[in-house]
């Protein structure tokens, strides 16, 4: 009787694991299966899995009759120009405020500080103002550009910087090499698992941006993949519900940082025990 | 840069090298968080039309007279402002304590010391949370369409499903039409605030807007997981273990041990809900563009369309501030309310 009901205790919480578990995934499950079947057959029959007919034809739909490679095309030269700008500029700073003692660091702090509390959506209009003004409207410029820092990368950085001995960099200093030299062939290679976060943060971030490019962007040439696909969803693809080609694209959007999620989980994962070093 | 040497002045020296590298991170900053903030706020209280710069000599100082339009008429503006209110409001009212709950639940589930195959469990949960906003709207319109996976789920409960996006009708009005209770017989249906009903700010989400806190709970949930399972592996074994040969049971070693150690981090999660769930803007503009019926329409995306669609410069502006004093005084309340725990970094 007492091992009976021991054992029970001891699967209950593993099943509810497993249904919740079954849960999460299977909305990604039934979007993979109608993404490869036909639109009548979806809009029917939208959870027989895998019987029935198969089909690629969203697939082909999307890359020789649709603007999608070229959102494709745009969403990787925006995301690598932000995360390469991004590692760069926001180690630099986060460098100086852990390390340089200059007049105003306090408020250079205090300010990038405050600019963390400014919440996004209040930024829409605003935003838009000045790219306008400073003529970016419109142009990879100014779809990068304002993207290239980011206060909480900073902190990152911050933080991380500050946990490396001061040893090494005095050591360096000594030897005759310049701040900037110190940085970057000493500190930064230090930190490769702070940079690996900004790095995952930063592409993951501007792959999936959607209402910066809405408020910097009109033209057609110049749509990601984020407002390539909410505009596919508004339903511009004709008449139907199109639910196959809308799900593919949404998969498709999907893969690149689900590979960069499974590649780097442990360290997304883990990013708060992220002073580990390799 | 690199030609720095530490000869002559060395702190005149690493003082510039200091302001070189923290000035391209200042400028864009400055130039796409500050700038912005200030241009907006003149915008927001002058009468600009959206044509030539904002500053200059045709565009007029209006003082309040945006903001008093908005809050203290009987208007278009002051009713939308007032529904966009309340939808946004009963969404963070919902929101908020599922995805903090869930997220615990999950925590605590994953992180039994016994468990087989956490790392698999923490990746189901956390994936959601890394794809883009857009896809999973996509993907709810779809799981969440009138013949869709959804009520096909339900129906083999023998439940007729919604047509869900298309639903206007508030939860708790659906509630109170069940036990008979309607517009016709219900004295706030005189009170009126922000150009809504008393009747109408008791609405409930509509199903529509359900739909939505569905899709924030799945997609939030796995991020606040991680901070409580940082929080949990905190919690030293021997204070539980004490708790454990003091007898207390599962539960009371719950409430009287991890909880009040995890106040802190419930403290985070709740804080970054609150400022998140007032911001919902992605899932509208993709989705359902504030229908039906105005019942999904949220301060984030009705600035916006103020501003981006009717050319309303001025309006736009004015709203985004009011969500921006919204979400300032909520996280100071909170503050005051849940005590000054900050939680180290």
């Amino acid at each position: 009787m007492r091992t009976r009901r021991e054992t029970i205790t001891a699967w209950a919480p593993f099943v509810v694991l497993i249904v919740i578990a079954i849960i999460y995934i299977a909305p990604f499950i039934v979007q993979v299966v109608n993404s490869f079947r036909p639109d009548a057959d979806v809009v029917s029959e939208p959870l027989s899995l895998g019987i029935g007919t198969w089909t690629a034809a969203a697939y082909e739909r999307l890359f020789t009759r649709s603007d999608f490679p070229l959102w494709t095309m745009n969403s990787f030269i925006v995301t690598l120009s932000v995360t390469l700008g991004r590692v760069f500029f926001v180690s630099l700073a986060g460098y100086a405020l852990a390390r340089i003692p200059f007049r105003g660091r306090g408020v250079v702090y205090a300010t990038l500080i405050a600019v963390m509390a400014v919440p996004g959506v209040v930024l829409l209009i605003p935003k838009f103002l000045v790219i306008n003004q400073l003529g970016m409207y419109d142009s990879y410029s100014g779809m990068i550009i304002p993207l290239l820092a980011d206060a909480a990368g900073v902190f990152i950085m911050k933080n991380f910087f500050e946990s490396i001995p001061v040893a090494v960099e005095e050591q360096a200093r000594i030897d005759g090499a310049g701040v900037f030299r110190t940085f970057w062939s000493i500190v930064l290679p230090m930190s490769l698992p702070a940079v690996m976060t900004i790095v995952i943060l930063s592409f993951q971030g501007s792959w999936n941006e959607l209402n910066h490019f809405i408020v910097s962007t009109q033209s057609t040439e110049l749509t990601t993949l984020t407002k390539g696909v909410a505009q596919l969803a508004s339903g511009q693809l004709s008449q139907g519900s199109q639910f196959p080609i809308k799900l593919a694209a949404s998969l498709l959007m999907t893969v690149p940082v689900a590979i960069v999620f499974f590649i780097f989980q442990k360290r997304i994962m883990n990013a708060s025990a992220g002073a580990v070093k390799e | 840069m690199a030609g720095m040497r530490p000869r002559g002045s060395i702190h005149g020296n690493r003082a510039l090298a200091g302001w070189l590298f923290v000035t391209p991170a200042i400028v864009i900053v400055g130039l796409f968080v500050l700038v912005p903030v200030v241009m907006a706020a003149w915008v927001s209280m002058s009468d600009w039309t959206g044509i030539g710069p904002p500053f200059s000599e045709g565009v007029n100082f209006v003082g309040a007279e945006n903001y008093a339009e908005l809050l203290g008429g009987t208007g278009l503006a002051t009713r939308d402002l007032g529904t966009a209110l309340r939808n946004n409001l009963f969404y963070v009212l919902l929101v908020v304590p599922l995805q903090t709950a869930v997220a615990l639940g999950l925590a605590i589930l994953v992180n039994r010391k016994v468990m087989r195959g956490r790392g698999f469990f923490r990746t189901a949960f956390y994936f959601p949370s890394v794809t883009s906003s857009v896809a999973i709207v996509v993907l709810w319109l779809f799981l969440f369409s009138a013949s869709g996976p959804v009520n096909k789920v339900l129906s083999w409960v023998w439940i007729e499903g919604p047509n869900w996006f298309q639903d206007p009708r508030g939860l708790i009005h659906i509630l109170l039409g069940a036990f008979g209770v309607t517009a016709a017989d219900n004295p706030l249906a005189g009170a009126t605030i922000l150009g809504i009903s008393g009747w109408d700010w008791i609405s409930g989400p509509s199903v529509a807007m359900s739909a939505f806190i569905i899709m924030a709970v799945f997609t939030t949930s796995g991020t606040f997981m991680l901070l409580f399972i940082a929080g949990l592996q905190q919690i030293n074994a021997e204070v539980e273990e004490a708790a454990m040969t003091d007898g207390a049971n599962g539960w009371q070693r719950f409430r009287f041990v991890t909880l009040p150690m995890l106040k802190p981090i419930v403290f985070t999660v709740v804080t970054l809900g609150l400022i998140g769930t007032w911001q919902v803007f992605d899932q509208i503009y993709v989705g359902t563009q504030g229908g039906p019926a105005k019942t999904t329409l949220t301060p984030a995306y009705l600035s916006f369309n103020s501003a981006f669609n009717n050319n309303d410069w001025p309006r736009g502006a004015a709203i985004a501030f009011i969500l921006f004093a919204i979400i300032v005084v909520l996280t100071v309340l909170q503050r005051l309310w849940l005590g000054r725990t900050e939680v180290g970094r």
